[in-house]
């Protein structure tokens, strides 16, 4: 059997062709970057400003708990409702793509509204008295701090995504998800678990890309690590209170 | 000069934080305000640089409405320092610094300038400008504050607790740091704090506020030790009122009295009186008792000195040189001159006698 799949993974005859696995991995992460994008664009600015008025808070509430509609019922929905309404592929492809959107939202939403609330008040504080304007304490102090969990956000939603695009396929999505789609249909065994296994890479190889981005994008001040660091630099004193070491003055 | 004119601050539900405060901080002073939780203390600065907008009243600087100057217009003309720093933990101590000049469009090279030479001036070495907040001590970020709060060099600083987050050793430090840079630089500094010593310490005035936002008392230190105006703010200043207002003395002139001395490695000569002072280059190091260090031959050690006394100089106040002489284990206090070189000592009776005659005669 596992001979069986390597064979289909190795074959030339199944990389080639508007149905290879090269033109389904391409559409697969063509999908899944500008959902995750849409959703980074939406929830991103939606996330800083809920965080940074302390209002709203019911959004964050309602984004999580519309993660709990199974996506597959809302992608199947959406394509019977929306699909009849819109020419050609795009029937297929738009219903797609909003109900993945719906996925990625909720988490970059929740994490960069979770980034600026973990941000210290005092930060906040000092950045609007020092005559910061609420953009610029957004754009300048609440954003940057926010970062990590931003990221954290951006990484689970796209892991969501690249899995759950794999059930659009159903509906005619394409990407990796037609070999598991076709491969059940026409009882091609090696090739329903070769495409398993390729999106389980792809979601790997996608993670190990973005852990890479939030390295080089998290400021340095924020990372880990540096808070075990304490500095061994020295004063350098005040001459005035510098006296007699071995008596020193009344003060 | 900043005057509050009828300010009050009440809360959405009636809370009052500040009751038709009427204050004049006077410039290039540093004014402290002092008192208990909930008094206001807080509230009232920061109705200054307009983070807390006041119900009613009005606040000038220099005469302007504060109220007609945009606020982060405002803001950027007085420096701001937090109890907790409030550094910005994604910037090195250098941005952190910059901040205010990056806001007004200074230059690169002017801010990195500017930001280096404040670093020095609190005290910090140079070798910290590329480091991260969360990569120094708690009296280290306290003093980036601090740099951060001049760096526009604006006439104005609000100081809201800042040194209550370290420790006392390390407050001390920063507290005559403070006094030695305001001595330079004359700021007119509004300090926040609920620790009487520091305001009686830093205050060239003090206003002390009591729970529900009244003041109570406004006045130089010195006057409210002397004269507190109600229970309420001689219960504050606390005890050790009359010992601690001598710090605000003026001191009265006072007889100088010679020493048997001896020089650190020298032996002592015989017949010299119970305790001898033990100096090294004319700078006192402790005292020596006679019949434990008298021997023929036996040379003065470190080891014979008896330390702990402090020292006063010869122009330190009236407390200061109390201090000396209550705590020298011969009785009597040591004064040095400016470059910390033996004088005279002191009797703690005699000085008391002289306070008292000077008291007699007001």
């Amino acid at each position: 059997m596992i001979e069986r799949i390597w064979a289909w993974l190795i074959a030339s005859s199944s990389w080639v062709g508007p149905d290879g696995i090269g033109a389904r991995l391409g559409e697969h992460v063509l999908f899944s970057v500008v959902v995750v994008a849409a959703a980074i664009v939406v929830g991103v600015p939606l996330g800083l400003w809920i965080g940074h008025l302390g209002r709203g808070r019911w959004l964050i509430a309602a984004a999580n708990a519309a993660r709990a509609v199974p996506t597959l019922g809302l992608l199947f929905a959406l394509a019977l409702w929306v699909g009849p309404h819109i020419p050609g592929r795009w029937a297929f492809v738009v219903p797609s793509l909003v109900a993945l959107l719906l996925l990625a939202i909720p988490p970059v939403l929740a994490g960069t509204y979770a980034g600026v609330e973990a941000i210290d008040p005092a930060v906040r504080d000092a950045a609007r008295a020092m005559g910061m304007s609420p953009l610029r304490v957004i754009r300048q102090v609440e954003l940057p701090n926010a970062m990590p969990l931003v990221l954290s956000g951006v990484r689970s939603a796209m892991l969501q995504v690249v899995a759950t695009a794999t059930i659009a396929a159903y509906v005619g999505l394409g990407g990796l998800g037609r070999f598991l789609v076709d491969g059940l249909a026409s009882g091609n065994y090696p090739m329903t678990a070769g495409g398993a296994i390729l999106v389980a890479a792809l979601a790997l190889v996608i993670d190990a890309v973005l852990a890479l981005a939030q390295r080089l994008l998290v400021p340095a001040g924020l990372r880990e690590g540096g808070r075990e660091r304490i500095a061994s630099g020295r004063h350098t004193g005040n001459p005035a209170t510098a006296g007699d070491p071995t008596v020193s003055p009344a003060r | 000069m900043i005057r509050f004119d009828g300010v009050s601050k009440v809360y959405p539900g009636g809370a009052v934080a500040v009751d038709n405060l009427g204050l004049t901080i006077p410039t290039g002073q540093i004014t402290v305000l002092v008192g208990p939780s909930g008094c206001g203390k807080t509230t009232s600065l920061r109705m200054i640089n307009r983070m807390v907008k006041p119900t009613s009243g009005t606040i000038t600087v220099d005469g302007q409405d504060i109220a007609r100057i945009r606020a982060s217009k405002l803001r950027r003309g007085m420096g701001y320092v937090l109890q907790d720093a409030g550094l910005f933990p994604h910037r090195t101590v250098l941005d952190n610094i910059g901040t205010v000049p990056r806001l007004l469009g200074w230059k690169r090279a002017r801010i990195q300038e500017r930001a280096r030479e404040l670093l020095e001036r609190v005290g910090l070495e140079d070798d910290l400008a590329d480091r991260y907040p969360n990569q120094l001590s708690g009296g280290q970020r306290q003093r980036v504050g601090v740099a951060r709060a001049l760096a526009a060099d604006p006439p104005v600083l609000l100081m809201d607790e800042p040194f209550s987050a370290v420790d006392p050793v390390v407050r001390d430090q920063l507290q005559s740091d403070l006094l030695a840079l305001q001595a330079d630089l004359s700021k007119t500094i509004v300090l926040v704090t609920h620790d009487i010593d520091e305001a009686l310490r830093l205050g060239d005035q003090v206003a002390v506020l009591r729970r529900g936002g009244h003041l109570a008392q406004v006045g130089s230190p010195a006057e409210l030790l002397a004269h507190p105006a109600d229970d309420f703010v001689a219960d504050f200043l606390g005890r050790d009122r009359g010992y601690r207002s001598l710090a605000f003395a003026g001191m009265p002139r006072l007889t100088l009295h010679a020493e048997r001395t001896v020089t650190l490695g020298e032996p002592l000569p015989a017949g010299g009186p119970p305790w001898v002072l033990v100096l090294d280059a004319g700078r006192p190091q402790g005292w020596v008792r006679t019949e434990e260090v008298h021997r023929p031959g036996r040379r003065v050690l470190v080891d014979d000195l008896e330390r702990g006394g402090n020292v006063a100089r010869l122009d330190s106040t009236p407390r200061e040189v109390l201090d000396a002489a209550l705590s020298s284990p011969a009785g009597r206090g040591v004064i040095i001159d400016d470059q910390g070189e033996f004088v005279g000592t002191v009797v703690a009776s005699e000085l008391l006698a002289l306070l008292e005659l000077e008291r007699g005669q007001r």
